[in-house]
């Protein structure tokens, strides 16, 4: 079985986003890319499979600008077999990336595709199961546990109160949380070895798809700042204070 | 313009995040409800009774019975056909649901909305809430999720719109549901809970977080939380976690105790109305965003605020 995994470059999950003082975005100049962590995970878990036996090629998959090529050789380093880039400087949105994906799925015939449930740039949440109904395959979202077992795979999922486990016919479509599994550092040989490991280069009109946002982003702002407090002494004033407020044990 | 909006339930109640929904879905037009499930005549009635809904529709199927995405996905975008936005409690169940109804309309999906600043234009937190985006759609329909703090509840009661069978759809034979291990709690729920208390990985073990986080919820009624550290370390179930990644809140009071304030964490209850933060480093970063801050070893200072209370 072949699985597809998209990964997407964004802002290091360690850097402080700054807005740009002129409201038309977070500023991502001379700052610290990487893999978007929930996407590594997803890596990682068809890595995982194939070491199981379970899958046969790995596939990584980016649409993005050309510099989204070294995210690929990360995911090449940790041990996809080939990557895909699908190239555009528009910032894609979740539902053009998911028709691009879909062409994709039609022409490479996977029995899985897993993707990180949101990318922590956009924050969305989206291209999975939007995916899942471009292709019409069935979805597992936000699992922590993925098993394959003949023509369908059990996927346990995150849900609120606790977890639920559906049974999904293969071919599927999963997105992974944060507790799916820990990924694994690609070491130096490794990271060698994938600069010989094949790379297409792809555009979204090789697709048909068109990349124009459907949203347009008025402005970005600073959250509100929220104010520090009073530091309270001991226990008694700090009880004395919640009393005030109507707390009552 | 009518709204459609997606009603959360256990199959009995609604949901107390489809009414921030209903709230918001209000500003944007007139009220429709969906309620989808097996069994549901209990939870139509109720959804019927929500103050200034104009229509509630009701789609009792077999098929529907455990929120199948594959299911109820295509009967929602036919109901699409008759209303102009699409309106969704953002949580797990209508984050899961909403996206595969937008793509099949074949429109992009506005995600966690914290206001309605137009007819199509909203603001939503993006970069874990460390920026606000303003968007405005261009899309003919609007697909809409909505982070239930962000918005006031409507009132449950007071209603009587027209109930209406949906006949559609039915069991795509993609996906079956297999089993949940959903923990059963006499305690608020932690997205509506009125007062939260958290722990952090400062407890240092399970047993810690039971002798000292648990008894101060209990004396105040409250819902119990955990920071991402904690989770990770096993002192608590995974569905305890307030943070980005986690759930977000937004209680009267929030007790942060011995959680140092991570910015993932900090984006799950910034909106608290009242925080309160013990911790024993005067320089965590809790501190600058607490109301109240005590510094000092919580394993002392936890248990004689519980006595006192």
């Amino acid at each position: 079985m072949k699985i597809i995994v998209p990964v997407k470059r964004v802002l290091d999950y360690n850097v402080k986003p700054r807005v740009k003082a002129d409201g038309t975005g977070v500023d991502l100049a001379n700052v610290k890319m990487s893999m978007n962590p929930f996407d590594e995970i997803g890596i990682e878990e068809a890595i995982r499979l194939k070491e199981k036996g379970v899958a046969t090629e790995i596939v990584a998959v980016s649409v993005g600008p050309q510099k989204a090529q070294e995210t690929l050789r990360t995911a090449l380093a940790m041990g996809a077999d080939r990557a895909i880039l699908v190239q555009t400087d528009d910032d894609a949105e979740p539902l053009a990336i998911a028709k691009i994906l879909k062409a994709i799925c039609d022409a490479e015939a996977p029995g899985m595709v897993i993707l990180g449930k949101q990318a922590i740039d956009g924050d969305n949440n989206q291209t999975g199961q939007m995916l899942a109904a471009l292709t019409g395959w069935p979805q597992g979202t936000f699992a922590s546990a993925v098993v394959v077992d003949g023509d369908h795979a059990n996927v346990t999922r995150e849900v609120d109160g606790g977890l639920e486990t559906v049974a999904l016919k293969l071919p599927a479509i999963v997105t992974t949380d944060l507790r799916l599994n820990e990924p694994r550092y690609a070491s130096l040989p490794n990271i060698m070895k994938a600069k010989s490991k094949p790379m297409d280069m792809k555009t979204p009109a090789d697709y048909g798809v068109d990349t124009t946002p459907r949203v347009k982003t008025v402005k970005v702002s600073e959250p509100p700042v929220r104010q520090a407090g009073i530091k309270v002494a001991d226990v008694d004033t700090l009880v004395e204070k919640l009393k005030a407020m109507g707390v009552n044990a | 313009m009518k709204t459609l909006v997606w009603v959360e339930h256990d199959g009995s109640a609604v949901k107390d995040a489809t009414l921030s929904a209903v709230t918001a879905a209000a500003l944007l037009g007139e009220v429709h409800l969906l309620v989808v499930g097996s069994g549901i005549d209990g939870v139509a009635k109720a959804a019927a009774e929500i103050a200034g809904v104009a229509k509630v529709h009701v789609a009792d199927n077999a098929a529907f019975g455990h929120n199948l995405p594959e299911n109820i996905a295509p009967l929602i975008a036919d109901l699409m056909g008759h209303h102009d936005a699409f309106v969704v409690p953002a949580t797990t169940n209508g984050k899961n649901i909403a996206p595969r109804v937008a793509a099949l309309l074949d429109v992009m999906q506005i995600s966690e909305i914290i206001s309605v600043e137009g007819p199509k234009t909203f603001t939503r937190p993006i970069y874990a809430g460390n920026a606000i985006a303003t968007v405005e759609s261009t899309d003919a329909k609007l697909v809409i999720t909505v982070r239930g703090t962000a918005f006031e509840k409507a009132t449950a009661t007071g209603g009587s719109a027209a109930v209406e069978a949906v006949s559609a759809g039915g069991d795509t034979g993609m996906s079956r549901f297999v089993g949940s291990e959903i923990a059963k709690s006499e305690r608020p729920e932690l997205t509506s809970a009125k007062i939260i208390v958290s722990g952090g990985r400062a407890l240092g073990s399970a047993e810690k977080y039971q002798e000292v986080i648990v008894p101060l919820a209990d004396k105040l009624g409250a819902a119990l939380g955990a920071s991402r550290a904690a989770v990770d370390a096993g002192y608590v179930p995974n569905d305890y976690q307030v943070g980005q990644t986690g759930k977000i809140v937004a209680p009267q009071i929030y007790f942060a105790i011995g959680i140092s304030g991570a910015i993932q964490h900090l984006a799950g209850m910034k909106d608290s109305k009242v925080i309160v933060a013990i911790n024993k480093d005067e320089d965590a970063p809790i501190f600058q965003v607490a109301d109240m801050g005590l510094v000092g070893d919580l394993f002392t200072v936890v248990p004689e605020l519980t006595a006192k209370l």
